[in-house]
Formats: C-alpha cells, sequence, structure tokens
C-alpha cells in the first residue's frame, strides 16, 4: 500500500480502497483562496451596509470586527480539523468522524442550503445588474431578468461540470479583480493617490450611534456578510494537491484578505455615504462600493467597481455550486441521501449528478422566493453550521489530543476560540431573533423534522461499516 | 428590438444550450460507463496512503 503513488498520472484518483474514478486533486493554496474569498467578497459589495441600517455607521464597524473576530475562529478551527479530515463534504465530513452520523446529517443539509441559496442569491444580483446596465446604456422598457438569472446558473453549473480546476481558476482570476478593485477604490478616494473625497467627521457628527448600543448588536446579524462563505474552503479538501498545507494556507490567507476588504469597504464607503442612504440596502445604496465610486466622478472608477461588483457576484455562486455540489456528493457517497449522488464523471472527474440535481433547485429559488429570505435562510443555516464547529473542535481535542495524531495545522490557544465562537453565535442567534424571528423558528422546525426522519427512516440505508476512513488511533476514553 | 432584447434572447438560447449539453452528457457517460465504475468513489484514499499515526504512550 505505501509503495502506491497517488500522483501518478495513469492512476491518479485511483485508490487501495478500490476508487476507480474519484476526484481530481489538482488545486493548490490559491484555489483554496479563491473558493472560500470568491463566496465572500459579494458580501463586501453589496448587503453589509444593511448593519448600518440597524445601528448606524460605527454600530457596523463594530460588527464588522466582531464578526471578523468570530470568523477568524471559523478559519482557524476549521483549518486544524480539515486540514485532518481532509475530504469532500467538509464539515459534514469532520462531524461523521467527530461528533456522530445524526449532526453529519444536519451539518451536510446546513451546508447544501446555505450554498444553494447563497448560489440563488448571486443569480437574482446578477439579473438586477444586468437590468441596472441595461437602463444606463438607454434600454427604456425593463428588462427582462429571468434569462441572465438562468444564463448565470447554467454557465457556473456547466463551468463546475467540466472540471474543478478550470472552475476555480475563473474564480481565482475574478476574485483577484474584484479585491483590487477595492484597493483601488480606496487609494484613489482616500488621498493616497490624488485628493481625498472622505468626508467621515461631518458625515457621523450627530450619527454616532442613532439607535444606541442596541442598534450594534442588531448590527451583528449583517455584520456577518462581510465573510459568510469562508468556512467553504473545506469543500476542496478531496481535490486539493496537499491538504495539509493548502487548507490551511488558503484559508487563513482568506481570512486575512476578508479582514483588510472589510475594513477598507467600510472606511470608504462610510466616508462618502450618509448613513440614511448607505443603510438602506433596498431603495438606497444597493451596491454601496458602486454607489461611492459613482460619486468619485472617475469614469474609471465606475467601470472598475462595475466590474468588479458583477465578477463579485459570479465568483460567489460559482464556489456555492462547487461547495454544494460536494456536500451533496459526499452525503450520496456514504448513502445518508441516495447513492446515485455519489458518482464521479469519470472524464471531466466532478460530481456530476449532485451538479446538475442542484441546478434546478436553485432556479426555483432564484425565480420564485423574494431575495430577503432567500439570503435570511442562507444566513441562519450557515450560523447553524458556525455553532457545531466548537462543540466539533473541543471533542476533536479531547478525543484525539494533539500528541495522538499527526495535524496540517494546530490553532493556537485553544480552548479559547471555541469558546468565543460559540459565544459570538449566541450573540448573533439573538440578534437574527429580533429582526426574523420567525423565519429562525421555522428554520429550527424544519431541521429537527428531517432529523426525526432521519433517526427514524434514512440511517438504516446509510452505509455504516465505510463511515470512519481516516486512519487513526482510537479515540481517547473509548 | 434594440441590442437588450436580443441579449435576453441570447441568455435563453445559451441557457438551453449549455442545459442541454449537460443532459445529453451525463446520459450518454451513464450509458456508457458503469454504476460500478462511476460509483466507486472512497472517502480517504490519499490517508490510506500517506498517513501513519503513531499513538505515543
Amino acid at each position: 500500500m505505501t509503495g502506491f503513488d497517488i500522483t501518478s498520472k495513469d492512476a491518479d484518483g485511483m485508490g487501495p480502497r478500490g476508487t476507480k474514478v474519484g476526484l481530481l486533486r489538482v488545486l493548490g493554496p490559491a484555489h483554496v483562496w479563491a473558493l472560500g474569498v470568491g463566496i465572500v467578497l459579494v458580501g463586501e459589495y453589496m448587503g453589509w451596509n444593511f448593519a448600518v441600517g440597524k445601528g448606524g455607521a460605527y454600530a457596523a464597524l463594530i460588527a464588522c470586527w466582531f464578526a471578523g473576530i468570530l470568523y477568524s475562529c471559523v478559519a482557524m478551527i476549521d483549518s486544524e480539523v480539515t486540514s485532518t479530515v481532509a475530504s469532500a463534504g467538509g464539515q459534514y465530513t469532520q462531524a461523521k468522524h467527530i461528533v456522530g452520523p445524526l449532526m453529519a446529517f444536519n451539518v451536510g443539509l446546513y451546508l447544501v442550503f446555505a450554498y444553494t441559496m447563497l448560489e440563488a442569491a448571486n443569480a437574482i444580483t446578477a439579473g438586477y445588474l444586468f437590468s441596472v446596465v441595461a437602463s444606463m446604456t438607454g434600454h427604456e422598457a425593463p428588462l427582462d431578468q429571468r434569462p441572465f438569472i438562468i444564463l448565470v446558473i447554467m454557465f457556473l453549473a456547466w463551468l463546475n461540470y467540466r472540471g474543478v480546476l478550470a472552475t476555480l481558476t475563473f474564480n481565482l482570476v475574478i476574485t483577484a479583480i474584484a479585491f483590487c478593485a477595492i484597493i483601488i477604490l480606496f487609494l484613489s478616494t482616500s488621498g493616497v493617490l490624488g485628493g481625498g473625497i472622505m468626508e467621515h467627521a461631518a458625515l457621523f457628527e450627530g450619527h454616532e450611534l442613532p439607535y444606541g448600543w442596541i442598534g450594534i448588536l442588531a448590527a451583528m446579524h449583517f455584520g456577518l456578510w462581510y465573510y459568510l462563505g469562508i468556512e467553504g474552503t473545506t469543500q476542496a479538501a478531496e481535490e486539493v494537491r496537499s491538504p495539509a498545507r493548502a487548507l490551511p494556507f488558503g484559508t487563513l490567507a482568506g481570512i486575512m484578505t476578508l479582514l483588510i476588504a472589510a475594513t477598507l469597504t467600510w472606511y470608504v464607503c462610510s466616508g462618502v455615504l450618509p448613513w440614511e442612504f448607505l443603510g438602506d440596502g433596498v431603495s438606497g445604496s444597493v451596491a454601496p462600493l458602486f454607489d461611492t465610486a459613482r460619486l468619485s466622478g472617475s469614469t474609471a472608477l465606475i467601470w472598475l467597481l462595475g466590474f468588479g461588483t458583477l465578477f463579485a457576484t459570479l465568483a460567489s455562486a460559482n464556489g456555492c455550486i462547487n461547495d454544494a455540489s460536494r456536500a451533496w456528493f459526499a452525503m450520496g457517497r456514504d448513502k445518508y441521501l441516495p447513492a446515485w449522488f455519489g458518482a464521479v464523471h469519470p472524464k471531466y472527474r466532478t460530481p456530476y449528478r449532485s451538479i446538475v440535481f442542484l441546478v434546478p433547485i436553485a432556479l426555483i429559488f432564484a425565480l420564485g422566493a423574494p431575495l430577503d429570505q432567500v439570503i435570511t435562510f442562507s444566513i441562519l443555516s450557515g450560523l447553524l453550521g458556525y455553532t457545531f464547529m466548537p462543540l466539533n473542535i473541543i471533542l476533536f481535542r479531547r478525543k484525539w489530543p494533539l500528541e495522538t495524531i499527526k495535524r496540517g495545522y494546530e490553532h493556537p490557544f485553544h480552548p479559547v476560540p471555541a469558546i468565543t465562537l460559540l459565544t459570538l453565535c449566541g450573540v448573533t442567534f439573538f440578534a437574527v431573533f429580533l429582526g426574523y424571528g420567525t423565519q429562525l423558528v421555522a428554520m429550527i422546525g424544519f431541521y429537527i423534522v428531517v432529523s426525526l426522519w432521519f433517526h427514524f427512516w434514512r440511517y438504516r440505508f446509510v452505509n455504516r461499516g465505510a463511515q470512519f476512513t481516516m486512519p487513526w488511533p482510537k479515540p481517547r476514553g473509548y | 428590438m434594440d441590442l437588450w432584447n436580443w441579449l435576453e434572447y441570447g441568455a435563453w438560447g445559451l441557457s438551453a444550450l449549455l442545459g442541454l449539453y449537460m443532459l445529453t452528457d451525463w446520459l450518454k457517460t451513464d450509458g456508457s460507463y458503469s454504476e460500478d465504475v462511476l460509483m466507486s468513489s472512497r472517502e480517504g484514499e490519499l490517508e490510506a496512503i500517506a498517513e501513519e499515526h503513531k499513538v505515543k504512550s
């Protein structure tokens, strides 16, 4: 077994456990970065500014940094566990190995719903962007957004179907352009290059915290937008050449990129746009970075940020298709779902059935559901996933202490990040409850019902003997 | 009809083509390979080869 060459071009993807056609290991740390940052960066271009509406500009900044702490904990914990449990499915596979089947089933569903809903929301946004461009270029009648929404989903699904390397290389290019656009906007408007247009003092005067401290708490709900999806890097685990190196490197570089992008975004937008306009993401500033570019008066910046907004939206939808299909595929492979979904395309080496199956689901939500409901379902599913992570890492360290198994990355100060993450998740649940209590209760009810279905019916079909695949020693205490 | 009306038709057409491509390829693939091959992917192949964990007493 030790003589088997996993890097062989003839036998790549095959393995000693019987894999004849497996996912292709072709990705590097840059692709992992592109997957994580690509999913998230659209949150900088639009969405985060609802936090300003909830509590003012300072509340949005505080929420940005507290959410930054929350996601730094997520990135550190994910990096340690995923560099050790390096398989498609990400947190689902972690839960399967560390907690148990019911937790794994729920986490798998959180992932699929969070990413598929986010994909639908991105497609809706892309359709809206096309309609804005149409009206800006003189098209008088309202543009039918449906063909553009469908085209975004079909094109990105086709790209994902054809191979992971092209998919994430595409994400790398458009994500890098979208990130550079934020940097260039900051340099051009803050006075670093040429004259600055920032008016923080004048815009904040008398509006420091318009709704008091409760506004900061309420802003936490939309503070998640700055980073929502960075945990998606883990879904690339089975397709990276070196999981122990690429996953921690890509994930931690990703969260650092996002902390910079989020803070710059807040600084640039809040220094140019009045908080009442900035905080109204529906009839005020839908795309605040683009609006800031428009106020700068520079045509080049307007074009750059226009393309940045579109690219960020496409990168997010693209990464979501990649991640949702891997989670669905992994659950199918273990028979948590019909095993039929666990197929791999023999030529493109992608989970093609899972990719195609999720297309109509994304289309139904993109064409038939209101954007805010779709986004809320995505956020809540993500938040439930984050709540699982601290429990996961505590159990992981307890069952397999550091000296028992090798890790690609060991996160520092354990259990401080886990406790911090759990506390911030609790605060955010309360913040979500303030604004979307009904949806929160409805969604938890939904997950309870599917858990009962899994426990009393589906679990009998699960491939129990093959669930635990890592060559680890027995957990401590067992 | 202006450019955007043509683009709308183009988007409908291209979406249909991409969808058709995926469906055709899917059916062709399923017809050309056995389920045993298509669903042979197993979790943890790399770990089975590369990882050797030893418990320190």
